[in-house]
C-alpha cells in the first residue's frame, strides 16, 4: 500500500501578532510549523501502515525551508518526504496549489501507484479546506472530507469504510479507493519519536522538486497566473474594549439580579442615569 | 543499531553552534542535540551581537545574519530615583564597515546560526533532552536521551547546555552552581515603530543606542539594568544577583524591579507606547573568574554559560560562548588527528588554550569584582545618589555660590561614607576593575 499525505508549513498561528501600525501580520520571526490539522492525517497514515504495510510519502509544496516540516514528518515515520519548490508556484491560491499537488501526485504514481491520499481538514494560515478536495476532483479520486475513523480498508476488494462529521450526526461512508481522505482534529494522538528516527530525519535526503519533476504541464494554472482569489479587503475584527462581566444569581433573587444589572449598568455608562431621568421627566 | 558519532554537542545556543560547526567544517560526524522547539526557541532575548567572535568561524556573516542594527552610541547612566547622570559616547567610526557590534534577536539569531551548522554537515536534532551521560567507567562515551533507545555514542561530548547545567552536575563535574554566583535577569521586548526608535534616540537607519544603568534601579541589590534599540523593539531589562533577591529586605521581585525601572522618569518617555511582544527571566553565570568550573575531562569539554564564561562587567556572554565553543572544537580536531586517546590529560589542552585567549585574560582582569561589589553595596546605592545629588546642586541656579555648593557636595561625600570610607571606596573600585 502507498499513501500520500500533504502536508503545508504554516506560520504558528499561536505566536503570530498583528502589526499595531499597518495591520498586517508580522510574520518575521514566528516560527514555522507543520500546519496542525496535517499532523492527525499523517498519523492515521503511519497507523494504516503499520497495520496494512506499504509506504507513506509526504508531500509539500512551499520555499526550501519547508524542508524542516518535511523532516518532522519523517521523524515519526514517514519513508520519502518531496518538496515542491519553484518560483513559479509563488502566490499560488488554493485552485492552483491543487493543480500543482495533482500533479506531483500523479507523478508520485509513476514510481509507485498511490491509494490513498491524506490532507488534514484545512490550513490555519488559509482556513478554505479546499485543496484537499481540489486534489480529488482532479485526479478523479473519491472524496471523503471531515473523516474521524478508519472503520475498515480491504485493500483486496479495494473498499474503505470511514465515519466522517456531517452536520447533525455521522455519517459512516463506504467507497472505493483509490480515494483522498481530509482527516478531522483530535481523531487520534501523534506518535513520539524514537531517537533512531530522529536522527534518520536528520540524515534523509529530501527530494525537490521544481515545476518540471513535478509533472506540470500548464504553467498558465499555477502560481499567480494560476490563482484567480482576489483579497479585496484585509481588516481585523473590532477588538472588544470591555470586558465581560458575570453576575453572581444563584443564591440571589430575581429581583436583586436585576437591580444589579442596573447598578452596573450605570456605573459603566455614566450620564445614562440622567439621561433617562430627563427623559422620563420630559 | 548502536549509532556512534565523533562528537556529540549538547545544546544548540552560541557556545553549542559554534562547537558543531567548527567540528562539521572539519569533516567530522558531529550529531548536536537541542531540547527546544528549534534552536533559539529558549532564547528569545534581544542581546548584543560581537562580531569578533563569529566573524572568525563565518567571515561572511554579515551578508544573511539577521542582524538588527549596529551600535554608534553607547550611554552609561547612573541614576538615583528620578535623575540620572550620564556620559555618552558616539562616534562615527563605528559607522564605518565591518561594523562591530550588532544588535539582535536571539530567536531568530540562533535559527541562523543552526542552519549555517546543518549546511556544514552536522546532524541537528531538536525537542530531544539529554538525560544523562553515558559512562564508561571514567570516560565519557555518550548521552541518553528523553527518547525510545535514546542512547547515542561519540568520543567527545560537549556539554554546551547553559547555565545551571544539569548534566555536568549528575555527572559529578560541578557542584550546585551558588545563588552568589548567579545572576537573575528578567527582559522584555517592546514593539515600536522603526521611525519612532530612531527619532527618540537620535539615530538613523540601521543605527543602534546601547544604554546600560547602574543605581537606585536595583533597590540596593548588586546589578544593572540595559536597554537596546532594535530595528522594531526595544529590550529592556534588569539584572541582580540571585542571593540579593533572596534576601532583598523589600522582598522586590525581578518583575517588579523592571516595571519600577520602565517607570522611571528618565526611561519612561524612551520607551513610552512601546508594546509587549516577549518577556522573559533567565539565569547569568556572573561568578567571573573564581566560578568557572572543571571544564574538561575524560571524553567531555564544557562550552559557554555552562562554564561560567561570562564577562558580566562588559555584558559579554555570547562571545565567550562562541569562543569557548569554537576552541572546544579545535582541540578535538587537533587531538584526533594526533591519534591521542581523548582523556583528561590530551583535553586538557583546552582550558590551556583558553588561558592565552581573551576570555580567560579578561575573567581574571576582574577576578576580583564579584567579592567586592558583594559585601560593598554602595557602589549601588550611594554612590549614584551622590553623584545624582551633586549634579543637581551644580546644576540649580539660586543665588548660592558656587564655592559654597561645591563644599556641601564634598561635606554629603564625607557625611556618606566618610573620608577613610571614600579612599576605601576608591581603592577596591579600583581593584575590582585594575
Ligand atoms: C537577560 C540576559 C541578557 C544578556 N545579554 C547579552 C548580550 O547582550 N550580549 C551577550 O553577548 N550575552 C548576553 N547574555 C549572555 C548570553 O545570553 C549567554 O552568555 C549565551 O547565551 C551563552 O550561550 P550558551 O550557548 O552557553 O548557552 P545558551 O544560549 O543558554 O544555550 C544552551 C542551550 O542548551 C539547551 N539545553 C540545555 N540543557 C539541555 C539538555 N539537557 N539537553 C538538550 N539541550 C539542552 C538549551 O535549551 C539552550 O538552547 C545575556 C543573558 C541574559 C540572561
Amino acid at each position: 500500500m502507498h499513501i500520500v499525505v500533504c502536508i503545508k508549513q504554516v506560520p504558528d498561528s499561536a505566536q503570530i501578532r498583528v502589526h499595531p501600525v499597518t495591520n498586517t501580520i508580522m510574520r518575521q520571526g514566528v516560527p514555522a510549523i507543520v500546519n496542525p490539522y496535517d499532523l492527525f492525517a499523517l498519523e492515521e497514515a503511519l497507523r494504516l501502515k503499520d497495520r496494512f504495510g506499504g509506504r507513506v510519502t509526504v508531500l509539500c509544496m512551499g520555499p526550501p525551508q519547508a524542508e524542516d516540516s518535511l523532516r518532522k514528518c519523517v521523524s515519526f515515520g514517514a519513508d520519502d518526504a518531496i518538496l515542491v519548490t519553484d518560483r513559479a508556484f509563488a502566490g499560488a491560491d488554493t485552485l492552483a496549489t491543487s493543480y500543482a499537488l495533482a500533479s506531483a501526485i500523479r507523478q508520485i504514481g509513476r514510481e509507485q501507484a498511490v491509494d490513498l491520499v491524506f490532507t488534514g481538514k484545512q490550513t490555519v494560515d488559509g482556513d478554505t479546506a479546499q485543496v484537499g478536495p481540489g486534489i480529488a476532483k482532479r485526479l478523479g479520486l473519491q472524496l471523503l472530507t471531515y473523516v474521524s475513523r478508519i472503520v475498515e480498508l480491504d485493500m483486496d476488494a479495494k473498499k474503505i469504510v470511514i465515519e466522517r462529521r456531517a452536520e447533525g450526526g455521522v455519517q459512516v461512508l463506504r467507497t472505493a479507493v483509490p480515494c483522498l481522505i481530509t482527516m478531522l482534529e483530535n481523531t487520534n494522538e501523534l506518535r513520539f519519536a524514537s531517537m533512531p528516527s530522529m536522527i534518520n530525519a536528520a540524515r534523509v535526503p529530501i527530494r525537490r522538486w521544481n515545476k518540471d519533476d513535478a509533472g506540470i504541464e500548464d504553467i498558465e494554472k499555477i502560481g499567480l497566473k494560476g490563482s484567480p482569489t482576489v483579497v479585496s479587503k484585509v481588516f481585523g475584527p473590532t477588538p472588544r474594549t470591555e470586558k465581560a462581566e458575570m453576575l453572581a444569581v444563584e443564591e440571589s433573587s430575581l429581583r436583586d439580579v436585576s437591580l444589579n444589572l442596573i447598578q452596573r449598568l450605570f456605573t459603566r455608562h455614566p450620564g445614562l442615569e440622567q439621561q433617562l431621568l430627563e427623559r422620563s421627566d420630559a | 543499531m548502536k549509532e556512534k558519532f565523533d562528537a556529540i554537542v549538547v545544546g544548540a545556543g552560541p557556545a553549542g553552534n559554534a562547537a558543531a560547526y567548527t567540528l562539521a567544517k572539519a569533516g567530522l560526524s558531529v550529531l548536536q542535540i537541542e531540547r527546544g522547539e528549534y534552536p533559539g526557541s529558549k532564547n528569545v532575548q534581544g542581546a548584543i551581537l560581537y562580531s569578533d567572535a563569529l566573524e572568525k568561524m563565518i567571515p561572511d556573516f554579515r551578508e544573511d545574519a539577521p542582524l538588527e542594527r549596529h551600535v554608534i552610541e553607547q550611554r552609561q547612566w547612573v541614576l538615583s530615583k528620578d535623575s540620572y547622570v550620564g556620559a555618552h559616547y558616539r562616534s562615527d567610526a563605528f559607522n564605518h564597515e565591518p561594523y562591530n557590534r550588532y544588535t539582535i534577536i536571539r530567536a531568530q539569531f540562533d535559527k541562523w546560526f543552526s542552519s549555517k551548522v546543518r549546511e556544514a554537515g552536522a546532524l541537528v536534532i531538536c525537542e530531544t533532552t539529554v538525560d544523562h551521560l553515558i559512562m564508561d567507567g571514567e570516560q565519557v562515551v555518550g548521552v541518553q536521551c528523553d527518547r525510545e533507545h535514546g542512547d547515542v555514542y561519540a568520543d567527545v561530548v560537549i556539554l554546551a547546555d547553559g547555565v545551571n547545567s544539569v548534566l555536568a552536575r549528575k555527572a559529578g563535574f560541578h557542584g550546585e552552581i551558588e545563588a552568589a554566583n548567579v545572576a537573575l535577569a528578567v527582559k522584555e521586548i517592546l514593539f515600536m515603530p522603526e521611525e519612532t526608535i530612531q527619532e527618540r534616540f537620535n539615530i538613523g537607519e540601521e543605527e543602534g543606542v546601547v544604554i546600560e544603568m547602574i543605581g537606585s534601579i536595583t533597590d540596593g541589590m548588586m546589578g544593572t539594568g540595559f536597554l537596546y534599540t532594535n530595528k522594531e523593539s526595544l529590550t529592556i531589562g534588569v539584572g541582580c544577583m540571585l542571593s540579593d533577591f533572596k534576601t532583598s529586605p523589600n522582598r522586590t521581585s525581578p518583575y517588579a524591579m523592571l516595571e519600577q525601572m520602565k517607570r522611571h522618569p528618565s526611561i519612561a518617555p524612551l520607551i513610552a507606547g512601546g508594546e509587549m511582544k516577549e518577556y522573559c527571566a533567565h539565569l547569568i553565570p556572573e561568578g567571573g573568574y573564581r566560578a568557572v568550573p572543571k571544564v574538561a575531562g575524560n571524553g567531555w569539554m564544557i562550552a559557554g554559560d555552562s562554564g561560567g564564561f561570562v564577562n558580566a562587567v562588559h555584558r559579554e556572554g555570547s562571545n565567550l560562548a562562541m569562543t569557548t565553543g569554537r576552541v572546544a572544537a579545535e582541540t578535538y580536531i587537533e587531538a584526533r588527528a594526533a591519534g591521542k586517546p581523548m582523556t583528561e590529560a590530551t583535553l586538557r589542552a583546552y582550558p590551556e588554550k583558553l588561558k592565552n585567549s581573551f576570555v580567560m585574560k579578561d575573567l581574571h582582569k576582574y577576578r576580583d569584582m564579584p567579592q567586592i561589589f558583594h559585601h560593598n553595596k554602595q557602589f549601588f546605592t550611594t554612590y549614584p545618589d551622590l553623584v545624582n545629588d551633586a549634579a543637581r546642586t551644580m546644576l540649580t541656579v539660586d543665588g548660592v555660590d558656587k564655592k559654597t555648593k561645591e563644599k556641601a557636595v564634598m561635606s554629603s561625600f564625607r557625611k556618606a561614607r566618610g573620608l577613610p570610607g571614600m579612599f576605601g571606596d576608591a581603592f577596591k573600585f579600583w581593584r575590582a576593575v585594575r
